[in-house]
């Protein structure tokens, strides 16, 4: 069969009525959560991941698939009214759309940050269907020395090619795979630091990890700034559409954003908001109104927003063909696939066709929807912002707990809860990236396995590792990425780095 | 100006005693690692990779690591800390606190509700003898939610059998 026609066979699974339903309640709380301030996609995924227990696999990885699309548009929707970035990849979009919304222009700009994220969001699941088969074939021939090289790769991306300083990114990275030991070797059986405690031996959830880092952590965080002023919501005023003039200055960013923004989310480098960057600079650059530019202007906001829905898309790229997360929000949805013992890569893609392409067809779905529910509904989401400080973060407290108690109503699993919120709470004070831990804690046991398999084949020999081409090149590119920002923040460069720290996504 | 200046070379003489503790830690880690694995260090078998192995080299990462930071805490290049208010902190702390140790005792909504409550307070909603209530009316409607119309399972208390 043919692409097509399993994209369409996903389309007639994901159209039956109870995962319609099952998509529009994960989009319905996808946004509702991601558009709380300082709550990301990754966040917003991981607090509502245990919501999906209940269901089968592919009612839980559709009602997902919302959640996460959701979370998404429910980020912007924060960034431009309250400027407060929930990610990283929406700092740009904050940038300009704030502006615009101060300028009295709010309306236009969420509308064409939500047409645009679905724009890009169409194109780049689309180009996501058509990659991913040639993407599975050259995964085939991939043995253990190579992925183990592509998650070195994604290593040293995740954690020190960008950012303030190599030394923190690094830090969290260790800490997340030191964690990673815990529990029982899959190889061998062994137990590895539970100190005789059961609740260790499956080692530390993922999902528990989440939510502590980003949730518990931000939390504590915000409390320990204290009464500060309240942020300021702006209010939309005028017409949520857009004029004749705003289209003809949206669609060609749109189009350059998604095709800038999906190939650096299919490679296995870093996040989405490098993408929001290289947009924004390209629009600045070719607009006829570069005076606009800082001071709220609409292409800033079209090209930067669909970059990042289209690296979102692109991210699922290498999670779904090779399982391989390049962010911390694809790690959480990697938790997601492994609570039903389903690990995504070439072999999903032969053994179960139907959950996949049904995944890939719900985001089609779940993008439209979301335009619906968002340009009319946009009232209704921001009264969500104008929730009073203490009942907002308690009612964030609740969710986050709720979650945890929902997959394992044990004290133990509370503990760690709070005991990684306070670790995440000390790790922001200090400026440690969060989701380098993430990426570690998930990617960790997957590393060791392919390690201890290739070196099993070559019978210790280390030199193995760089003996094939394809593992030498990869190995080569991390190498370079840990490299080069060292020598460039020694020369005082960094500054290009900062500015695309990646803090959550 | 000469005031900067001043501010400057004590900086860079003086480590951050911050640093220095998380340097620790990272240390700790490592012997952590180091020493429990030690009893699996002969189980390499022919190749000489065994459970044991990435875990060393994670420990002696997780040293050199220790090392840097100790270096950047000497060299001044660990940022500047807003100052942070403990005592919202603690509230939320004490909150999730008395949830845990409650939940097993009176249920979901009772033990969240006092969570609710108490992290409220630390957000300045001071009057928890309203708070609380409020959380626990919330958690009790999302535990009807959760619990009954999705099925999850959330520990019940004497609130929640009065719907069972």
């Amino acid at each position: 069969m043919s692409t097509f026609d399993f994209l369409m066979q996903g389309l007639v699974s994901a159209m039956e009525p109870i995962n319609l339903l099952y998509a529009l309640i994960g989009v319905t709380l996808g946004t509702m959560v991601g558009v709380l301030p300082g709550i990301g996609p990754a966040t917003t995924v991981a607090l509502l991941l245990p919501v999906t227990y209940q269901l089968d696999p592919t009612g839980s990885l559709i009602m997902f698939a919302g959640i996460y699309y959701g979370g998404m548009y429910g980020g912007s929707t924060t960034s431009i009214l309250l400027n407060t970035p929930g990610e990283s990849a929406s700092i740009i979009t904050a940038l300009e759309g704030n502006k615009m919304a101060r300028a009295g222009r709010g309306g236009p700009a969420l509308a064409t940050s939500a047409i645009g994220s679905f724009v890009a969001g169409l194109i780049a699941t689309l180009a996501l269907a058509f990659v991913a088969p040639y993407i599975v074939k050259l995964a085939l021939v991939f043995g253990p020395r190579e992925y183990f090289a592509l998650m070195v790769l994604a290593f040293v991306t995740v954690s020190s090619a960008f950012g303030n300083s190599a030394l923190r990114g690094l830090t969290s990275l260790f800490i997340g795979l030191a964690l990673s030991l815990v529990g029982i070797d899959q190889l061998t059986g062994q137990n590895r630091l539970s100190f005789g405690v059961p609740d260790l031996l499956d080692g530390i959830e993922v999902t528990t990890m989440a939510v502590a880092m980003f949730a518990i952590g931000e939390t504590l965080f915000i409390a320990a700034q204290g009464a500060q002023a309240p942020d300021k919501v702006e209010a939309i005023r005028g017409s949520v559409w857009m004029t004749a003039k705003d289209w003809a200055r949206s669609w060609k960013p749109w189009l350059r954003g998604t095709v800038i923004g999906f190939p650096i989310g299919a490679m296995p480098a870093g996040g989405a908001e490098i993408g929001t960057f290289l947009s924004y600079a390209a629009e600045k650059r070719l607009s006829n109104h570069p005076e606009e530019f800082g001071n709220g202007a609409i292409e800033g906001v079209a090209g930067p927003e669909a970059a990042n829905n289209a690296s979102a898309a692109g991210t699922l790229v290498p999670l779904l063909t090779l399982g391989l997360p390049t962010s911390a929000t694809a790690a959480i949805m990697l938790a997601g696939f492994q609570q039903y013992g389903l690990q995504p890569g070439p072999l999903l893609f032969a053994t179960n066709p139907q959950l996949v392409w049904g995944l890939i067809a719900s985001l089609l779905i779940a993008n439209l929807m979301l335009l619906v529910l968002n340009l009319p509904l946009v009232g209704l989401w921001v009264r969500l912002l104008t929730i009073p400080k203490p009942w907002l973060y308690s009612g964030i407290l609740v969710f986050a707990t709720l979650g945890t108690i929902g997959a394992n109503p044990s004290v133990f699993e509370l503990g760690m809860l709070l005991v990684f919120g306070l670790v995440a709470y000390v790790m922001r004070v200090f400026d440690y990236p969060i989701a380098p831990v993430i990426v570690g804690l998930i990617l960790g046991p997957l590393a060791e396995q392919q390690l201890r398999r290739a070196l099993s084949i070559s019978q210790g020999d280390v030199t193995t590792l760089v003996q094939s081409p394809i593992a030498a090149v990869l190995l080569g590119l991390a190498a370079i990425a840990l490299i080069l920002p060292l020598v460039l923040r020694l020369r005082g460069r960094g500054n290009v780095l900062t500015q695309m720290a990646a803090s959550e996504d | 100006m000469s005031l900067d200046h001043n501010e400057q070379t004590r900086s860079q003489r003086r480590p951050d005693w911050a640093a220095l503790a998380i340097a620790a830690v990272l240390a700790i880690m490592a012997a952590i690692i180091f020493f429990d694995v030690a009893r699996l260090r002969d189980m390499g078998g022919y190749s000489q990779v065994g459970p044991a192995t990435v875990p060393d080299w994670i420990a002696i990462v997780l040293i050199c690591l220790a090392i840097w930071t100790v270096v950047a805490s000497f060299k001044g290049d660990f940022p500047q800390r807003e100052r942070q208010e403990i005592k919202p902190v603690a509230w939320v702390v004490a909150g999730l606190l008395a949830q845990m140790v409650l939940i097993r005792l009176v249920g979901f909504s009772i033990a969240t509700g006092v969570l609710f409550g108490l992290a409220a307070a630390g957000f300045g909603a001071r009057r928890i003898w309203i708070s609380i209530p409020v959380g626990i009316v919330l958690c009790f409607a999302i535990y009807w939610l959760f619990a009954v119309v999705l099925q999850l399972s959330l520990p019940a208390g004497p609130l929640e059998n009065l719907i069972h």
